[in-house]
């Protein structure tokens, strides 16, 4: 009868026990800048390097194929889709510091404090008397750490594991429904393109901007096409239109010409 | 891996030193071959041939001024360039150079580290070098930027995908996720008897897993952000992507990590796929071939044969458009790599003697009918039709007609017969009254 607690901290080597000390307050900071960071996208990160911090703390216990994975999944995958949905809320959405129900801080931060001792009262009866149990096959050589993994997943917890798989494709595929928008009149190709472009009464090249064969310079002034009409779009919406008397719009002879 | 500490420091500085020279070589390479391509001479002015041109425009970029915008996010602006360099430089290390060798007493295998799951470093490196992509652009505190970050990493993160289908091929074919192992259990020979002639095959797995290599190969293209697949920065077509606001070192910093990936993963694909640092022929042509420092050369010449392919890839092939490279990543390779892993457990299973003759059949039979059946299947692409109503131009498409009379230019016109030309000017003067050179 050994307790786990002790035979860990008796094995633990010089470098593991230094590894621990040096990452065990990183990710623990990371946890604690999670919940104060101000910015959505700094909580992310911390998330991240606590993450990574877990991931090495797996390594260090002779589980390099689950840390490794923790990496690729959770950091790589799961938490880049956090990061991907978060930019996109604009870079200036802060927490609000106001608080909306009177006292709710004080009561959080009580109920918080009992969650933890609950939790952490919980883990250590759970915990404390346990036995270590004779070396798992993984442990001696026997059995790669791949092996082991690869075994206890599609035997012993092969239903759990399909269940989860089953429920994650359900959510994804339930997700692309919600988002997905049905384009009204079907796909248009290149050609479809192309006809609509050159199609009688369409000019199909790129459109003058506002001003060009005009005898003003002002935003109000029409653009004109290389026929002489005026070009719908050069015309803004928010500038009222000037109609020209003809007097106006006839040309000025301000070169010295004659006609 | 238990070498003592100070040859551990010294490989760790090595294959720093090799990977930042290789890619001062690779820079120079690169525009050289291009050149050669294009019929140009490319960089020659510094150093002999041109060699220290890459070091020059290293050095220039650095002494810069460093450009910090307004908007951004300093720590996270700071933090992306490190972090794209650091997951570039730590992947290398677990990339075996050769077999054991003596070095000053102790035998040491020609790798910085390697064990059990080495393979899954280069993976989840290339998984983290994602953040620096993304952070950049985000920092940066531009739309542009943003935008282009999004594109890089979702292009990164797609073909990982297809990357890590192919990897698995090997990792089940070896049975093994060490780089060495693997390395060494491609050396065995591949056995093949056509009737009465025995022949060996490389036991390489480019050979077995032909299917996979090629996913690789091109996953690995898309996975750098290399050209024909260089979206994210495009230099025709837009400014630098993600790293728009960046100058000097920082800028300099995606370009090293960029390169780095480029030789990393050109190793890992000869790592995996071509033998490592195997000589590419039998071991009784030159037994001594595989020993000692020797193969150092095999493995840098295959490593020096992709990067020449990325080139050739980069001076041949037209940019995608990015729907139709993202359509490829997820509607071809994906579904292909995961076709080709479920025929390949099955054949393993068909092949395996241990099995009884009616399962091998089944399994073996079945995963080809398999891939008959969706080879003869497969919806060919939408063929053509004619319209129904005729257009005007050549093939349906509007385009001017073949006999089209292209009436003489007024310049001409005007150099030929001044006379007549300020005639005709005079009668359109009214329309075109910015043409002002006239008269």
């Amino acid at each position: 009868m050994i307790d786990l607690a002790q035979t860990v901290a008796a094995d633990a080597s010089f470098g593991e026990a230094l590894f621990f000390w040096i990452l065990a307050p990183i990710a623990l900071g990371g946890a604690v800048g999670l919940v104060l960071a101000r910015s959505a996208i700094h909580a992310a990160l911390m998330l991240a390097i606590t993450m990574m911090c877990l991931a090495v703390f797996y390594i260090m216990q002779s589980a390099p194929f689950l840390g490794f994975v923790q990496i690729m999944v959770y950091t790589g995958a799961i938490m880049m889709l956090f990061l991907f949905v978060l930019m996109l809320f604009g870079r200036d959405s802060k927490d609000s510091m106001f608080e909306t129900l009177r006292g709710q801080r004080f009561l959080a931060v009580l109920l918080g404090i009992g969650l933890a001792a609950l939790l952490a009262s919980g883990l250590a009866r759970a915990v404390s008397g346990l036995t270590v149990a004779a070396d798992p096959a993984w442990a001696t050589g026997a059995q790669t750490n791949v092996e082991a993994i690869a075994e206890a997943l599609f035997s012993t917890y092969l239903f759990p594991f399909e269940i989860v798989s089953g429920v994650l494709t359900v959510a994804a595929v339930g997700a692309l429904m919600f988002a997905h928008v049905a384009k009204k009149g079907g796909h248009r190709g290149q050609k479809e393109h192309s006809r609509e472009r050159f199609a009688p009464g369409v000019y199909p090249g790129p459109k003058p901007g506002p001003g060009v064969f005009a005898n003003s310079d002002s935003t109000a002034t029409p653009a004109l096409l290389p026929d002489g009409t005026i070009e719908p779009e050069s015309l803004s919406d928010y500038v009222p239109p000037r109609q020209l008397t003809a007097a106006e719009a006839a040309p000025k002879h301000t070169e010295g010409r004659d006609l | 891996m238990n070498d003592p500490i100070w040859l551990m420091l010294v490989k760790g500085v090595l294959v720093f030193v090799v990977l930042v020279l290789l890619v001062l070589f690779t820079i120079w390479y690169e525009r050289r071959v291009v050149a050669i391509m294009q019929v140009r001479p490319g960089p020659n002015r510094n150093g002999p041939f041109g060699l220290l041109q890459s070091l020059a425009d290293g050095l220039k970029l650095a002494f810069k001024e460093d450009v910090m915008p307004r908007t951004a996010d300093k720590v996270v602006f700071i933090a992306a360039p490190v972090i794209a360099v650091t997951c570039a430089f730590t992947a290398f290390s677990v990339i075996p150079f050769g077999p054991e060798v003596n070095v000053f007493g102790v035998e040491t295998a020609l790798q910085l580290t390697d064990f059990e799951v080495s393979v899954l470093v280069i993976l989840a490196c290339s998984a983290l070098g994602v953040y620096g992509i993304v952070l950049a652009g985000w920092a940066s505190g531009s739309a542009y930027s943003l935008l282009g970050a999004l594109r890089a990493a979702a292009q990164v993160i797609s073909y990982e995908i297809a990357l890590g289908l192919a990897v698995l091929a090997v990792f089940f074919q070896s049975q093994l996720l060490s780089t060495g192992a693997i390395v060494e259990a491609q050396a065995e020979g591949l056995p093949l008897t056509i009737g009465s002639l025995e022949l060996t095959l490389p036991g390489w797995y480019f050979i077995i897993l032909a299917p996979s290599f090629v996913i690789f190969v091109i996953a690995m293209v898309g996975e750098t952000n290399r050209a024909p697949f260089d979206l994210p920065e495009a230099e025709s077509e837009l400014v630098a992507g993600f790293a728009t606001e960046y100058s000097s070192l920082k800028y300099a910093s995606f370009f090293l990590a960029e390169y780095v990936n480029m030789v990393t993963m050109s190793a890992l694909c000869v790592t995996l796929f071509l033998g490592g640092w195997a000589a590419p022929f039998p071991d009784a042509w030159w037994p001594a071939a595989n020993e000692g420092f020797m193969p150092l050369i095999w493995f840098f010449a295959k490593v020096l044969a992709f990067l020449f392919f990325y080139v050739w890839l980069r001076g041949t092939l037209p940019r995608l458009r990015y729907d139709q490279f993202m359509r490829l990543g997820w509607k071809v390779l994906v579904p292909v790599s995961l076709v080709w892993l479920m025929v390949l457990a099955a054949m393993n299973i068909g092949l395996d003697a241990g099995n009884g003759l009616t399962t091998r059949i089944a399994f073996a039979g079945g995963a080809a009918i398999v891939v008959m059946a969706l080879i003869f299947f497969w919806p060919s692409r939408k063929q053509y039709e004619e319209p129904a109503e005729p257009d005007a131009g050549m093939g349906g498409f509007p385009v001017p007609p073949l006999d089209l009379a292209v009436p003489p230019s007024p310049r001409a016109l005007k150099e030929l017969q001044p006379a007549r030309a300020a005639a005709a000017s005079d009668e359109d003067a009214a329309a075109a009254t910015s043409e002002k050179g006239e008269a």
